[in-house]
């Protein structure tokens, strides 16, 4: 593992440091999509159902109900194309992966806020 | 022609300029020592042989230990003939990653992870019974006719079948080089190569 992250460090990508988030927070992310030579800001917004990996491979996979079909998509944390990442609301949840939440809709799908 | 002894350390990504995530491979290359040269007038071909990880002095036997004290080293565990090398090579020099041009291509060669014994599906590709239905019972993975009927009415010889698999000596052509790291003996190639973590890899240039 060691050796990895030297080999990691030798890239010296520079990344950005996003606002810290976890399993169960509503989040927005803002993702550049390039059309052409253009360059937009897509917005999706979603649960956050599962962070893993470590370091710079670190993944984050976001949950939204499009209409009635659910929709997810996962995200390296440190991609280049990421803009920002805005935490809507934090959640209370009991576990890491909230896989469970694929198989609910409406009212029982939803997730408690978190009391500060 | 550059190559050298490694060790495969484990797989990562980065992403590179344009925003790609590239799977690559990071490798511990040498640094490895020569323990023999062999010549047309000794030995009828001309060889570089390199040695790669040291190993204690009490897990080598006395006519090991014999050769690599003619070349003033350690013990290694790993010894590979390597012909066609470019440069001149004396025992006991040391060659290191930095024999690798960074922009280039590498192959690598390694002993795929073993399998133990395997069906066709998995070793051979093939699709197995294309229906879980329609009568079918107990069959979805089996290799289907191996010898016709009456004629040939035997099986051919080489007809690929269920066994072991993996365990095989592998080269992995055109790997491109991403990095060579000379401070910690580390190359990184895009994609993967053969074996477990920890196992061998030859590499040439």
């Amino acid at each position: 593992m060691d050796l990895i992250k030297v080999a990691q460090n030798a890239f010296a990508v520079e990344t950005k440091e996003h606002a810290s988030f976890k399993a169960g927070d509503t989040i927005t992310v803002h993702y550049k999509i390039r059309e052409g030579s253009k360059e937009r800001i897509q917005n999706y917004r979603g649960v956050v159902i599962q962070v893993k990996g470590e370091g710079v491979t670190k993944m984050f996979t976001v949950r939204k109900m499009s209409g009635s079909i659910g929709v997810e998509r996962i995200f390296p944390l440190y991609s280049p194309f990421i803009d920002l990442i805005e935490v809507n609301k934090k959640g209370s949840v009991r576990r890491a992966k909230l896989y469970y939440l694929r198989s609910l809709t409406g009212k029982k799908a939803r997730i408690k806020e978190k009391r500060v | 022609m550059a190559g050298l002894i490694g060790k495969k350390i484990g797989m990562t990504s980065v992403f590179s300029v344009e925003g790609k995530n590239i799977p690559c491979t990071v490798i511990q290359a040498g640094p490895c020592v020569v323990t023999q040269v062999k010549s047309v007038e000794t030995d009828g071909y001309v060889a570089v042989q390199l040695g790669y990880d040291d190993k204690k002095e009490k897990h080598t036997n006395k006519c090991e230990l014999g050769h690599f004290k003619k070349a003033a080293t350690e013990p290694k565990r790993k010894i590979i003939e390597f012909k066609e090398l470019e440069g001149e090579f004396k025992l006991g020099d040391i060659v290191t990653v930095d024999s690798f041009n960074e922009e280039g291509w590498v192959d690598v060669q390694g002993v795929t992870k073993g399998k133990g014994f395997q069906g066709v599906v998995k070793r051979h590709g093939f699709a197995g019974v294309g229906d879980a239905t329609h009568g079918q019972h107990n069959r979805l993975r089996a290799p289907g006719s191996v010898g016709a009927s009456s004629y040939p009415s035997r099986v051919f010889p080489g007809m690929r079948m269920a066994g072991r698999d993996g365990n095989d000596n592998v080269t992995i052509q055109n790997l491109k080089v991403l990095k060579v790291i000379p401070e910690s003996n580390l190359l990184v190639v895009k994609g993967s190569i053969p074996g477990a973590k920890g196992s061998y890899v030859i590499i040439y240039q």
